[in-house]
């Protein structure tokens, strides 16, 4: 315990900003550790949704990351992923019942969805590999961290889909009038379910192109 | 009898887990390296859902949904614990998925033994909590049709996994370009499965 509080550090050392920052690109949750793909694509049609739920996943990933590791020496191992459901489960019925309250039409469109956080692989996975290990701090940054990282491919998900698909950005219309007149048609498959994957499986390409590292051998 | 076939093709044709709604993603992907592991984890899910959705319709119907305490006594008929679902959901299968390893160990080692690795992760994987929570949302009047809902989903998901499975054994032989080999490959097929499986929406059920 003693040499845990002489090896204190500044709060955002280098090792924590690459916390926050590599799960950005290098060890992006959905591209590189391919975690949580479950929830997430389903509400990438408009950019609205996509966004209240990368906001919740942020908080709940981040919360849920500092109550395990502040409890992390008081769970046994054998029952951690019970408790850790409790834990997720709780906090998501939290942002559930927020979200009912003031964002209610988001809160409808996503139906399901915000139950599925509790199974979210990205959570049970940072909560497992990271919060069980380490302490509150550097857990919460690695919980912000991650749920950035899966929001900022989500956000790039539904630009694409919302803009080629229904011709708008956040529900304002980009394509002006003329456009339609000429001829011009909204793609309606873009707002389909299999685009999704299909647009996840183009960002994996280009990130892979930059970053050959990542290319896997077989 | 003909709603409750109905529901059965609808959940795995049409509202297909993996193509409709991405549920259950993360264990697609993870294990549909070889056809043999799929067939295992398919097959698991198929069991679970089975299970665990029927479970949790009567959970939702004698305790969770507004007024349904009534049973129980006049006095409690306005009270609503809705918001209490995605705990008990998933406190139930957990504890079924527990049951359902130790009964299987019991009574089939030799399943036990090819489903074993699979059955603790199913706990965690969002078919199964999201076979419960569409259960609840779309308010399927029987016992049977929601029985029938869960076969037909975890179906669905097996259908979808031996399909994937299958494919990415044929194209380790295939030249693909070295970025998107593994990962990005795998979601391009499984878009064009999506679309693919669409074509069943034209039934009308």
């Amino acid at each position: 315990m003693s040499a845990e509080i002489r090896e204190r550090e500044a709060l955002f050392s280098s090792k924590n900003i690459k916390l926050l920052k590599n799960p950005l690109s290098l060890s992006n949750p959905i591209t590189v550790q391919v975690l949580g793909i479950c929830s997430a694509l389903a509400v990438t049609a408009k950019l609205e949704p996509a966004i209240v739920m990368a906001i919740s996943v942020t908080l709940v990933t981040a919360v849920s990351n500092v109550v395990i590791s502040v409890l992390r020496n008081g769970i046994p191992p054998r029952i951690r992923i019970i408790v850790q459901l409790v834990v997720v489960a709780t906090l998501v019925i939290v942002v559930d019942q927020i979200l009912k309250a003031f964002v209610y039409d988001v809160s409808k469109q996503l139906s399901v969805f915000v139950g599925l956080i509790i199974t979210n692989c990205i959570i049970m996975g940072r909560l497992e590999a990271f919060a069980m290990a380490n302490k509150p701090w550097p857990s919460f940054l690695d919980g912000i961290g991650n749920g950035l990282g899966y929001g900022l491919i989500l956000i790039i998900i539904a630009f694409f889909r919302e803009l080629l698909g229904s011709g708008s950005i956040y529900g304002f219309n980009l394509i002006p009038e003329s456009f339609y007149e000429l001829g011009y048609k909204n793609n309606g498959l873009m707002i389909l379910p299999p685009m999704a994957l299909i647009v996840v499986g183009v960002i994996i390409w280009v990130q892979r192109y930059y970053t050959r590292d990542l290319i896997e051998k077989n | 009898m003909q709603e409750i076939f109905n529901i059965f093709i609808k959940s795995i044709f049409i509202d297909n887990m993996i193509f409709a709604y991405f549920l259950g993603m993360c264990s697609y992907l993870a294990v549909s390296k070889t056809v043999k592991t799929s067939v295992g984890l398919g097959a698991a899910v198929i069991f679970v859902l089975g299970i665990t959705v029927p479970v949790d319709y009567m959970l939702n119907e004698y305790i969770l949904k507004a007024g349904a305490l009534a049973w129980l006594d006049a006095s409690f008929a306005d009270v609503d614990l809705s918001f209490l679902s995605f705990i008990m959901f998933i406190a139930i299968i957990a504890s079924m998925v527990q049951l359902v390893e130790m009964i299987v160990e019991k009574f089939s080692p030799s399943l036990y033994s090819s489903l074993g690795i699979f059955l603790p992760l199913i706990a965690v994987n969002c078919a199964i909590l999201g076979g419960s929570l569409f259960m609840q949302e779309r308010e399927y009047q029987s016992l049977a049709q929601a029985t029938s809902f869960g076969i037909g989903s975890g179906v669905g998901w097996f259908l979808a996994i031996v399909g994937i499975a299958a494919i990415r054994e044929k194209i380790r032989y295939s030249d693909v370009p070295a970025p998107l080999r593994g990962l990005g490959i795998t979601f391009i097929i499984t878009g064009l499965m999506g679309i693919a499986f669409m074509s069943f929406l034209g039934i009308k059920l």
